[in-house]
C-alpha cells in the first residue's frame, strides 16, 4: 500500500491560471473550503503569457459596442459551431469581470477620460480588448493570485494531479497527485473537483505553450468517463516566431497588427487582400487605403484584413511560404517598423520589442519581424453545461482553455481571457452549489489510490526502456507534420496508427535517478495525456469531413451545413485509461432562440 | 565531473572535433550538498542557456532539475546565476556570453532543493503578509483613473516575481535571520505600489517600518540593476516608501497635510489586522 497524505476540502480548483484562480475565489467568497492545486509555483500558469488583451463590451472606445455584437463576433469567428449559451453569458458577464479586476487591483491603460482604453484585435468589429501594454495575462493573473492570497486560499504549489478518483456512484471524489519536489504522494478528497488545467499545446513542436499544456485536464475528464467535444479545433496562431529555430513558436502578439502592423510576403506585398473570404467580404477592407484609414476611423471605413480571425490569417501565411513568397526562415513578414514610429511601438508593445531585440536580435522598430503559424489554442474540451460549467459526471466541473463549447471552430484572441473571468466564477458557484448540496463526505479508496501510483512509478522500475524525451519528441513531430494546419484523412489514419506505436512505447519508458524534482520521470507521467489528447484530436479531425474554422480538411475544402449542427462528442465507457478506446459521434448543437439568430444576420 | 558529447550522430571523428560545441558547467545536487558537473554538446545558433540545460535533460541528464515556463523572459521561473550574475536562463544568449564554459548555479540566497531548483516559498510568505488593496466602491461604469497616475504603479506590475532582486539584496543574501522580519525589493515595490495607487484607502507605512524592515535597506542598488523588467526598484519605490515611512514617524506635519490631500486611510494596526496571517 501507498503511504500518502490526504487533504479534504469541500472544492479543490485544479489549475491556477485565470480560470482556477477565479474559480477558487469564488468558492472561497461563499465560504467553503478551497483549495488549488498546480504544477508550477503560483502566478507561473500559462495565462500569465498572454498579451493582448481581455475582450468585453464596455462601450469605453466605441459606445455603439454592445453585448450584443460581441455575442454576434463570437459566433462568426467560431464559424457557429460554439454553445450559443455560452456565447452569450460570456458577452453580457466580461464587462463587470474586467470591472470586478479592477476593484481587485488591477491597473488597466487609460482612455483620455479616464476610463479603461480598449484596442483593436482580430474578428471584433470594435475596439473591445481592455489591456495593459503588452502584458494583459500577467496583470489578470497577479491580480487573481493577490486576491487569492489575501482571502487566505490554500494553495499547493508544484503538485501534478495524475488522475481524479471517484466514488462508488462513479461521482467525482477527489484526486491523486504528486509533489514534485519530493515525488511524495498526495490526496485530495472533495465533493466538488473544478478542472482549470489549460491547454494541449505541448503535443504539438512549434507551440505557444509552456511545458504545463500536456492536456492533463482533457485525458483527466476523458478517464472520468466525461464527455469531450470539438477535439479537432486546435488553433493555430497566425504569428508566431520563426527564428532563431530554439524560440520557433514563441507567440507575436496579435497586438502588432491592432496597432498598425502589417503582413507582407518577400516581394513586400500585403497578401491578406488576396484572401479575404466570403463570409467577411462585406466589412473588409478592399485597397490598403481603406484598411490604413480603418486605424484612425473605424465607423467610416473596413478593416484590413491583416486582423480577419486568426484560421484565415493562418491559412493565408501558410499557402504563401508554400508558394514560395516567404522569409529566409520559412515565415513571413510582420511590418509595424515603417508604419509606426519608434516611440509609439516601444510604448504600446513593449515586450514584443524586448522579446526580438534579446532573443532574435531584431529590432522591430526598425526591421520587419519573420513569423509564422504556431499551436496556441485549444477550443475543444470538456463538455460543460453552461450556467455551472459542470460536466456529464456528477462532482466534475471545468473552466477555461480545458473546457469546450464557448469558442466554438475558432476563437478570437482576447475571448480567452474574458472566457477565464467569465466561467471560472461561473464554476466557483457551480461547484459551490453542488458541494453544498451534497451529503457525501468522500474518502479516497485506496485501491485507486495505489493502481495510479503504481502506473505512475513504473517507469523507475524498467531497465533499458526509451527514454520519456524521445517519446515526447516522436510524439510532437506525429501531430505537427499529420495533425496541423492542413489535414487530410489519410494523414490522419496514418497518425492513429502511429499513436497506437506511441502508446506502447510510453508504456515501456524508463527513467533513472530519484522522485525528487525529476524532469525526465515528470515528462513521463504527462505522456498518457499527451497521448490520450492527441488521439481525441486525431479521431475528430478524422470525423470532421469538413473544413470549418481552425479545422482545414485538404480532402474536404469547404464547410459542409449538416456538419455545422453537430459536435463531435467523444467518451470512454467501460474501459478507462490512456491506452482505452475513445468513442466519438456526432450529436446535435443546442437550438439558438429565434431572438439571438437574428443577431448574427449582417447589419449589426 | 565530466559528461562526453551528446549524440555526435554519423559524423567522423575529425569533423565532430571542429564542430563548434557550448560547455554548461551546471551545479548538481541537493540539501546534502553537489558539485559542478561540465556538460558538453554541440552548439546551435541563436541559443539561450534554458536551451542548452533543456537539450541536456534529453540526452545527457534527463534528471536534470531547472524550473521554466514562458521561455520568454514572462514568468520568472528560470532565474539562475549564470557565471556568477544572477539572470534569467530564458532570456540569456549563449552567443553573448564570454567564451569558454558557462557556469550556471542556483540562486544562492535560498535552500536548495535539488539542482538548479531552489526553495522560494519565503517570498511566498512574505506575500501573505501583505495588506490587500482596498479601494472604495466603484460607479457603475467603474473608475475612472488618469493613465498618469495609473502609471508609476505599472512600472510596479511588470513585477515577473522572479526574486533575482531577492537573491543579490544583500541583507538576506549574507544573512539568513533577516528573512524574519525583512520583505525584500520585490515587496517593497508592491508596497510601494499600493501607497501610490489612486483609489487605495489602507495606510501600511506602520507596517513597512514596523514588520516589513525597510530601515535595514542601504540602498546599495543591486536589486534595481538586476531586474530583468527594468524596474527603478531603488529610484522608485524604496526611497519614496522611506520617505514616507519617515514622514509618518517623525514629520506629523507633513503627514498630516499629504493626509489632507489623500483620501482616509486605514492605519497600520488596521492594515496589518485585516491581513490573513
Ligand atoms: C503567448 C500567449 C498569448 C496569449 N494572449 C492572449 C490574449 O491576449 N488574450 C486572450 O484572451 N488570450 C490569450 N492567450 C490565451 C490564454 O492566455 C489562455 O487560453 C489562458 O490563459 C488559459 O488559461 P487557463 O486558466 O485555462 O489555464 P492556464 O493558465 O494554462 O493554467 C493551467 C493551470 O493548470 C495547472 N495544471 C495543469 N495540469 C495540471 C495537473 N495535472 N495537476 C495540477 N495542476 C495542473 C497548471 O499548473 C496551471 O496552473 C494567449 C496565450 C498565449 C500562450
Ligand atoms: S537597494 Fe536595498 S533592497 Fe535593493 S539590494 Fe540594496 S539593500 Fe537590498
Ligand atoms: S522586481 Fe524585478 S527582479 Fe524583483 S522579482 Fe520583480 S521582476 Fe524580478
Ligand atoms: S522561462 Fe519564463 S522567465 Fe524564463
Amino acid at each position: 500500500m501507498t503511504d500518502y497524505e490526504t487533504h479534504r476540502y469541500d472544492v479543490i480548483v485544479i489549475g491556477a491560471g485565470g480560470a482556477g484562480l477565479r474559480a477558487a475565489v469564488e468558492a472561497k467568497s461563499r465560504g467553503l473550503s478551497t483549495a488549488i492545486v498546480c504544477k508550477s509555483l503560483l502566478g507561473k500558469a500559462h495565462t500569465v503569457m498572454a498579451e493582448g488583451g481581455v475582450a468585453a463590451a464596455m462601450g469605453n472606445v466605441y459606445s455603439e459596442d454592445s453585448w450584443q455584437v460581441h455575442f454576434r463576433d463570437t459566433m462568426r469567428g467560431g464559424k457557429y459551431l460554439n454553445h450559443w449559451r455560452m456565447a452569450q453569458l460570456h458577452a453580457q458577464e466580461a464587462p463587470d469581470r474586467v470591472h470586478e479586476l479592477e476593484a481587485w487591483g488591477a491597473l488597466f491603460d487609460r482612455t483620455p477620460d479616464g476610463r479603461i482604453n480598449q484596442r483593436d484585435f482580430g474578428g471584433h468589429r470594435y475596439a473591445r480588448l481592455a489591456h495593459v501594454g503588452d502584458r494583459t495575462g500577467l496583470e489578470l493573473i497577479r491580480t487573481l493570485q493577490q486576491k487569492a492570497v489575501s482571502m487566505g486560499i490554500d494553495v499547493f504549489m508544484e503538485c501534478k494531479i495524475l488522475r481524479l478518483l471517484h466514488d462508488a456512484s462513479g461521482a467525482v471524489a477527489g484526486a491523486v497527485g504528486y509533489w514534485r519536489p519530493t515525488g511524495e504522494v498526495v490526496v485530495f478528497e472533495a465533493n466538488a473537483v473544478v478542472l482549470a488545467t489549460g491547454s494541449i499545446g505541448r503535443s504539438y513542436l512549434y507551440t505557444s505553450n509552456s511545458w504545463e499544456s500536456t492536456g492533463d485536464g482533457h485525458a483527466m475528464a476523458i478517464w472520468a468517463g466525461a464527455d469531450v467535444i470539438e477535439m479537432e479545433c486546435v488553433q493555430f496562431h497566425p504569428t508566431g516566431m520563426v527564428w532563431p529555430l530554439s524560440v520557433r513558436g514563441l507567440l507575436v502578439t496579435e497586438g502588432v497588427r491592432g496597432d498598425g502592423g502589417a503582413l507582407k510576403n518577400n516581394d513586400g506585398h500585403r497578401f491578406m487582400f488576396d484572401y479575404i473570404p466570403e463570409m467577411f467580404r462585406a466589412e473588409t477592407a478592399e485597397t490598403e487605403e481603406e484598411a490604413d484609414a480603418w486605424y484612425e476611423d473605424h465607423a467610416h471605413h473596413r478593416r484590413t484584413p491583416d486582423l480577419l480571425p486568426r484560421d484565415e490569417v493562418a491559412r493565408a501565411i501558410n499557402s504563401e511560404v508554400k508558394a514560395g513568397r516567404g522569409s529566409p526562415h520559412g515565415g513571413v513578414y510582420l511590418d509595424i517598423a515603417s508604419r509606426r514610429s519608434p516611440e509609439y511601438i516601444r510604448r504600446r508593445l513593449p515586450s514584443m520589442y524586448h522579446q526580438f531585440l534579446e532573443l532574435a536580435g531584431v529590432d522591430i522598430t526598425v526591421e520587419p519581424m519573420e513569423v509564422g503559424p504556431t499551436c496556441h489554442y485549444m477550443m475543444g474540451g470538456v463538455r460543460v453545461d453552461p450556467e455551472t460549467q459542470a460536466a456529464t459526471v456528477p462532482g466534475l466541473f471545468a473552466a477555461g482553455e480545458v473546457a469546450g463549447g464557448m469558442h466554438g471552430a475558432n476563437r478570437l484572441g482576447g475571448n480567452s481571457l474574458s472566457d477565464l473571468l467569465v466561467f471560472g466564477r461561473r464554476a466557483g458557484l457551480g461547484a459551490s452549489d453542488f458541494a453544498e448540496a451534497s451529503d457525501r463526505s468522500p474518502t479516497a479508496d485506496a485501491a485507486q489510490v495505489d493502481a495510479v501510483v503504481a502506473g505512475a512509478l513504473a517507469p523507475f522500475g524498467r531497465d533499458g526502456g526509451e527514454s520519456p524525451y524521445a517519446v515526447h519528441e516522436e510524439l510532437q513531430r506525429t501531430m505537427q507534420s499529420l495533425v496541423g494546419i492542413i489535414r487530410t484523412g489519410a494523414e490522419l489514419s496514418e497518425a492513429l496508427e502511429k499513436l497506437g506505436e506511441l502508446r506502447d512505447r510510453a508504456s515501456n519508458v524508463s527513467v533513472g535517478g530519484g522522485r525528487a524534482y525529476n524532469p525526465g520521470w515528470n515528462l513521463a507521467t504527462d505522456l498518457p495525456s499527451l497521448l490520450t489528447v492527441s488521439t481525441a484530436v486525431t479521431q475528430g479531425a478524422l470525423a470532421r469531413r469538413e473544413s470549418r474554422g481552425a479545422h482545414t480538411r485538404d480532402d474536404f475544402p469547404s464547410a459542409d451545413p449538416d456538419l455545422g449542427k453537430v459536435n463531435f462528442v467523444q467518451r470512454q465507457t467501460d474501459r478507462r485509461g490512456f491506452d482505452a478506446p475513445i468513442h466519438i459521434g456526432p450529436e446535435p448543437l443546442p437550438e439558438m432562440p429565434p431572438e439571438l439568430r437574428e443577431l448574427l444576420e449582417e447589419g449589426h | 565531473m565530466t559528461e562526453g558529447i551528446a549524440d555526435p550522430g554519423p559524423a567522423s571523428e575529425a569533423e565532430a572535433e571542429e564542430e563548434p560545441t557550448v560547455t554548461l558547467r551546471v551545479w548538481r545536487g541537493d540539501t546534502a550538498g553537489g558539485d559542478l558537473v561540465d556538460y558538453t554538446l554541440p552548439a546551435n545558433e541563436g541559443e539561450v542557456v534554458l536551451d542548452v540545460v533543456h537539450r541536456i535533460q534529453a540526452t545527457l541528464a534527463p534528471d536534470l532539475a531547472c524550473r521554466w515556463n514562458c521561455k520568454a523572459g514572462k514568468c520568472g521561473s528560470c532565474s539562475s546565476e549564470i557565471n556568477g550574475k544572477p539572470g534569467l536562463m530564458c532570456m540569456t544568449r549563449v552567443d553573448e556570453l564570454p567564451e569558454g564554459p558557462i557556469t550556471v548555479a542556483p540562486m544562492r540566497t535560498f535552500p536548495i532543493l535539488r539542482d538548479l531548483v531552489t526553495d522560494v516559498s519565503f517570498n511566498y510568505e512574505v506575500a501573505k503578509r501583505v495588506p490587500a488593496f482596498a479601494p472604495a466602491p466603484a460607479g457603475p461604469e467603474g473608475y475612472r483613473m488618469q493613465q498618469v497616475d495609473v502609471e508609476r504603479g505599472q512600472e510596479f506590475r511588470k513585477c515577473i516575481e522572479c526574486f533575482l532582486c531577492q537573491d543579490v539584496c544583500h541583507v538576506i543574501r549574507d544573512h539568513e535571520d533577516n528573512k524574519e522580519h525583512y520583505a525584500g525589493p520585490r515587496f517593497f515595490i508592491r508596497l510601494a505600489e499600493l501607497e501610490m495607487h489612486p483609489l487605495d484607502t489602507n495606510d501600511r507605512r506602520e507596517l513597512v517600518r514596523q514588520r516589513m524592515g525597510i530601515g535595514l535597506c542601504n540602498i546599495t542598488k543591486c536589486c534595481t540593476e538586476v531586474c530583468p523588467e527594468h524596474i527603478k526598484i531603488t529610484d522608485n519605490a524604496i526611497i519614496p516608501l522611506k520617505e514616507r515611512v519617515v514622514d509618518s514617524s517623525y514629520d506629523p506635519v507633513a503627514w498630516l497635510g499629504r493626509k489632507i490631500l489623500r483620501r482616509h486611510k486605514r492605519s497600520a494596526e488596521e492594515a496589518a489586522a485585516a491581513a490573513p496571517h
